[in-house]
């Protein structure tokens, strides 16, 4: 996966997380949480998700690095550059 | 094969952590006992109409969009879109006293004006309540009990206010008697006052069948008609569950929303003291009339009315088999319906099942007709009587809630005691729904939510 595949894998799980939200706008330089009022039942959410379509694990003490989409992106690229995109 | 998860009971929490589990690819299986879903809150049909149960209206409405409320917790966890539920917003309720009556809707200044017109020197006080419960963590899993007649009488000086602020909170999620845990009463104010009413178009039938296709689309596995006959332990762990025809499933965890006392009681060989475990004993009787006019065309316009005709609003089991009262008034109709429904009026009045299940076969027919007849001619004496219109009539009793609930006396809201952090003495075995204290639709749901987050995929917030 390039970097414009892992946003895009994100941004797929945050649409199916919150479908009444609308993700062109996002920002990648500003938090989520703020910009999308995500609580911590999403951020499980969110790692619930990348367990079960990407096979990763991500520990909570690196929850913090999912703070931003370019945080996602930088932690999670390294981890997802040998996957295709889940259909 | 194991079982993930083994969830106890189809209502809304069960299927709610069922649906949780399931999504998160967890090998999940729902059994209940009866062969329809839904528990305390489902629906039947009769004579090709389709009634509901447990449910008067949905509390804790709150518009599309909003995503930190109770309603936009559950839909987003769920996987549901806003208008799956197809909510339609109640017009206007009342709570009616001897003297005076406050009106609320889901616009929340409606009810605090009321407040300022008819007490008002309580107003200020009233408002200091608010911002309490605003600020309350009801949320939070710590158990405890808090008076709420004592935080009530802190801040206002006019009992009566206390006594209808009461009388819809308790009767809509209150387990005890007399008293209310106040983190209950926060969640039952917020839920009922500061976000309000609606009905779902198409009735629980229309939301339950949404959660069992969900929780089937993710291969959740239910089995209805499956009582379970025993929970089986070794140290302390529960292995299997023995359903009533003998089978045996194996399980890591087991979730159970029939009840605290309900469930210890289903575990073998360990026996629980029977003095650990409390039943409640808050039950009602509850007719609903199919009339062949709109409620509104013989000049009834409220959406619900929570009454009480004496000076002091009693909420315990009464001496009697049914109090007449106080109780509560329903018109399904007066809901912002897309579309004309049929005249549906319902009313619900405090029980003593102790009396009811001591009846013979006969003897209890006609209690129930005797009853019927009883609350109605209460209900028309300040209701516009609508006993010319009525083309159905069916009516149910704490012995039916016992028969469908499986709560021990009936008892709608469950045990006096919750257990907020869903933990029982045995380590992988969690309870969910009432007993975990989370009452009414969305707090039923957001129950099994919470705890098949917390014991199922290990969540730690």
């Amino acid at each position: 996966m390039t970097r414009d595949d892992v946003r895009n894998a994100v941004i797929g799980i945050l649409t199916d997380i919150a479908p009444d939200e609308d993700f062109d706008a996002l920002k990648d330089e500003e938090k989520l949480r703020d910009q999308f009022d995500l609580d911590s039942m999403d951020f499980l959410d969110i790692v619930m998700e990348l367990r079960k379509r990407y096979n990763i694990e991500v520990p909570e003490a690196d929850y913090e690095q999912l703070v931003t989409m370019t945080s996602c992106i930088d932690y999670l690229q390294p981890l997802l550059k040998n996957q295709q995109m889940a259909s | 094969m194991k079982y993930d998860a083994i969830i106890l009971g189809a209502g809304l929490s069960g299927l709610a952590a069922g649906i949780r589990l399931a999504c998160f690819d967890k090998k999940v299986c729902i059994v209940e006992k009866h062969v329809e879903i839904g528990g305390l809150n489902s629906f039947y049909q009769m004579k090709d109409r389709w009634f509901d149960v447990g449910l008067h209206a949905m509390t804790n409405y709150s518009p599309k969009g909003v995503r930190s409320s109770p309603l936009g917790k559950l839909l987003k966890q769920l996987r549901f879109k806003h208008e799956d539920f197809q909510l339609c917003q109640q017009k206007e309720s009342e709570i009616s006293f001897p003297g005076v009556s406050l009106r609320f809707s889901n616009d929340f200044e409606l009810f605090r004006q009321e407040i300022s017109e008819k007490f008002p020197n309580q107003i200020d006080g009233f408002d200091q309540l608010t911002q309490r419960i605003r600020d309350h963590d009801d949320l939070s899993l710590k158990s405890g009990f808090l008076s709420s007649r004592s935080v009530l009488a802190e801040y206002l000086t006019e009992p009566k206010l206390a006594e209808m602020l009461f009388c819809p909170l308790m009767f809509y999620g209150n387990p005890q008697a007399d008293d209310m845990d106040f983190t209950q009463f926060t969640i039952m104010f917020k839920a009922i006052f500061l976000e309000g009413f609606a009905k779902p178009l198409g009735g629980m039938r229309h939301i339950l069948k949404l959660m069992v296709d969900k929780y089937k689309s993710y291969g959740g596995e239910l089995r209805l008609g499956r009582a379970v006959k025993s929970l089986n332990l070794s140290s302390e762990e529960v292995n299997s569950v023995t359903l009533s025809k003998g089978e045996e499933l194996q399980a890591e965890t087991v979730i159970s929303s029939i009840g605290y006392a309900e469930t210890m009681r289903l575990c073998a060989p360990e026996k629980f003291p029977e003095d650990s475990l409390q039943d409640g004993e808050i039950s009602f009787v509850e007719s609903q009339y199919v009339l062949n006019v709109q409620p509104s065309e013989i000049g009834y316009d409220k959406s619900i009315v929570f009454f009480n005709t004496k000076d002091e609003f009693s909420y315990r089991k009464p001496k009697e088999m049914v109090d007449l009262a106080s109780g509560i008034v329903c018109c399904a109709n007066n809901f912002d319906y897309p579309k004309e429904q049929e005249g549906l009026i319902r009313f619900t009045f405090l029980a003593n099942p102790d009396l009811w299940f001591g009846l013979s076969r006969t003897e209890y027919k006609e209690a129930k007709s005797y009853w019927q007849k009883k609350t109605l001619e209460a209900v028309v004496g300040f209701l516009p009587d609508f006993r010319d219109s009525v083309v159905f009539l069916d009516t149910f009793t704490p012995k039916t809630i016992k028969k469908f609930t499986g709560h021990a006396n009936g008892a709608v809201y469950g045990s006096p005691v919750k257990i907020r952090d869903g933990k029982t003495p045995v380590k992988n075995l969690f309870i969910c729904g009432t007993d975990q204290g989370f009452l009414g639709i969305i707090g039923a749901t957001l129950s099994g939510v919470t705890v098949a987050n917390i014991y199922g995929l290990k969540a730690s917030y």
